[in-house]
């Protein structure tokens, strides 16, 4: 094991939990405000993915693509809490878990049903293509030390937004007292719309940059779904900050846990079988990490003051 | 007897009588879906222990149902194959054996998911439980041993003393048999001290802890007996599919468990088995239209969920009384 390759990994986890910080600021930020546990936020990564791949290879770039996805994933999401979503505020868990897998089932036969059963691929836009040298030798795409870049920016515009602005003021009001602030008149129906499209529009741009490292295809946003929903139960349900901070927590330890693992077993046991139970170990890693965290603060690391 | 009583009975009865009928019409086919309804029901019926009595809504139960299927799966491969599973101990091919380990197994992995799950409330507590259900999955799909991501198939189907167990209706039998048991333990745990205090536990939490009685150790029985309940049905599909997968831990299972509850009535005696019925019926039905019958089946879900809330009981026998 040399520290390049070390590096490189811990890049690579970083990577992963900014992608999985916009997936789970969105699903955090719904339940926050509004509520709401929306299973159906892995559809609108999906959606954006798609909508990106189908974007950029009509018109032939990916940046184009990349506003695509923005646009579709807020609409779609937009579209969505007006029709259904909207009915459910009131409801237990229950109705709010089932509604929203109903919507899965649609979304992933709807976009089967748009674009066939085989994944389509969208290429590295030109300007971020090639790899950089890392300290230690060893070359790293250029791509994703952007995805960490791009993370980074949204991260810090979505605190922004949230802590500066008129609109930030209103999210933060909702979640502390829905009641008083449509009270006050902010037209509080308007606002739970726009803060479920902000939602959207986070996964659907999550689901754009990955889809050029995978291929795009149904199904993508349920594993990134459930890793978004470790993170937010790890970090506190409706925290921004602790989606931050369990994402990169998740990311970094999933990534390094797949990575080291199998070599800390390969110190008790023969290669192959190390290989095998490290595997397999490394796969459960952030659940076990998870569980750990719950069994010592049932409510995450960073509860938010209701819910 | 009352109207929910008589369209229990009639479910019950229909659900006999068509793979009788289909038996004699020479079409197996309809025995197996007969046989899956069945199965179907009494998993949904143990997630109804906890979902409908308890108020938990576990979105994990797949983890069960799959502990279930890779019990009846790996004892018959090692029964198979002559191999020594574990200290010395070797496979069986008898399925009351195979039950028995799939119950116990699926009530200590309850135990160990509801010891820490249960812990948290709410939201919390429907994450919690679909996450170590993935983990579950994972450790089973990154397991190469037996079958890792492909599966594992049973060759033979497991035997049963005096039941030609690879006959279609032979094996039907026994399903319905179970499922009336489980419906039966339902009913008598619904109607017992533990019952009553697991409803109250959903209905008001510091009233029973105010009576003496702590709200923890009930729910956590209560899931643990719920997970037993889906474990055994897990290990009677994989007899039906003579194959166990990942797919069977996978978090779609869970949620269409969960569905068929709140298809067929939550909390209600037979609407485990009413969801299940028309859940199956639905799958072949607009799977023999379209390719597209997820779409659909979303849809019609969708529709229950927002406006006919209570499911098929719901519509057929009226509301549920509070219990």
């Amino acid at each position: 094991m040399t520290v390049a390759l070390a590096l490189e990994q811990l890049l690579n986890g970083l990577q992963l939990g900014v992608m999985l910080f916009l997936m789970a600021a969105g699903l955090t930020l719904i339940f926050g405000v509004m509520g709401l546990i929306n299973l159906a936020h892995g559809s609108l990564y999906m959606v954006g993915a798609f909508a990106c791949a189908a974007v950029a290879a009509w018109t032939g770039s990916f940046w184009i693509g990349l506003i695509a996805s923005l646009v579709a994933a807020a609409a779609a999401g937009a579209i969505v809490e007006l029709v259904v979503i909207r009915r459910l505020y009131d409801r237990d868990h229950l109705d709010q878990v089932l509604a929203t897998f109903a919507l899965i089932l649609m979304f992933s036969e709807g976009t089967r049903w748009l674009f066939g059963s085989f994944p389509l691929y969208l290429d590295i836009p030109p300007l971020l293509q090639g790899a950089v040298t890392l300290p230690g030798g060893t070359q790293y795409p250029v791509y994703r030390l952007a995805i960490i870049a791009a993370g980074a920016i949204v991260a810090i515009g979505l605190y922004m937004l949230i802590s500066k602005t008129r609109l930030g003021m209103r999210i933060r009001a909702g979640e502390s007292d829905r009641e008083m602030i449509g009270a006050l008149g902010v037209d509080i129906r308007t606002l739970y719309t726009v803060v479920f499209a902000l939602g959207a529009a986070l996964a659907g741009f999550a689901g754009a940059m990955v889809g050029a490292l995978q291929s795009v295809q149904v199904g993508m946003g349920e594993p990134v779904l459930i890793l978004a929903f470790v993170v937010i139960v790890i970090g506190g349900i409706g925290s921004i900050k602790g989606a931050l901070l369990g994402a990169l927590l998740v990311g970094v330890t999933d990534t390094m846990g797949r990575f080291l693992l199998p070599q800390i077993f390969a110190f008790f046991a023969p290669p192959a079988q190390a290989g095998m139970i490290g595997g397999a170990v490394a796969s459960m890693l952030i659940y076990i990490v998870m569980a750990v965290i719950l069994a010592v603060k049932p409510r995450g690391l960073f509860p938010a003051a209701h819910a | 007897m009352n109207r929910e009583n008589l369209v229990n009975f009639i479910l019950a009865v229909l659900l006999l009588a068509v793979p009788f009928a289909a038996n004699m019409a020479g079409q197996p086919f309809y025995v197996t879906l007969a046989t899956r309804v069945a199965i179907l029901a009494l998993a949904a019926t143990g997630l109804n222990l906890a979902l409908g009595l308890g108020g938990l809504v576990s979105f994990g139960h797949a983890a069960f149902f799959g502990i279930g299927g890779y019990v009846a799966g790996i004892l018959a491969t090692h029964s198979f194959s002559g191999e020594p599973l574990l200290f010395g101990l070797s496979g069986t091919n008898q399925m009351w054996v195979i039950w028995i380990v799939a119950v116990l197994l699926a009530g200590l992995l309850g135990l160990a998911i509801g010891a820490i799950s249960l812990r948290t409330s709410g939201v919390y507590f429907i994450m919690i439980t679909l996450a170590f259900a993935q983990m579950v999955y994972y450790f089973a799909v990154s397991w190469p041993a037996y079958g890792g991501e492909d599966g594992l198939s049973i060759l033979v189907r497991n035997q049963f003393p005096g039941v030609m167990t690879m006959r279609p209706l032979g094996f039907f039998l026994i399903c319905y048999v179970v499922l009336l048991v489980g419906i039966g333990l339902f009913a008598l745990i619904r109607a017992s001290r533990f019952g009553n205090a697991l409803q109250a536990a959903r209905q008001n939490e510091v009233r029973v802890a105010t009576v003496g009685i702590q709200p923890y150790r009930i729910r956590l029985t209560g899931f643990a007996i719920s997970a037993m309940m889906t474990g055994l049905a897990g290990a009677l599909f994989a007899d039906l599919n003579r194959f166990v997968s990942p797919s069977m831990l996978s978090w779609h299972m869970s949620g269409e468990l969960i569905v068929l509850i709140v298809l067929g009535g939550t909390g209600r005696l037979f609407g485990p088995l009413a969801g299940a019925a028309l859940y199956v019926a639905f799958e072949y039905a607009l799977g023999g239209i379209t390719e597209r019958w997820q779409f659909f089946l979303g849809l019609i879900l969708l529709v229950v969920v927002l406006f006919a809330r209570g499911g098929l009981l719901g519509l057929l026998a009226g509301k549920a009384r509070h219990g």
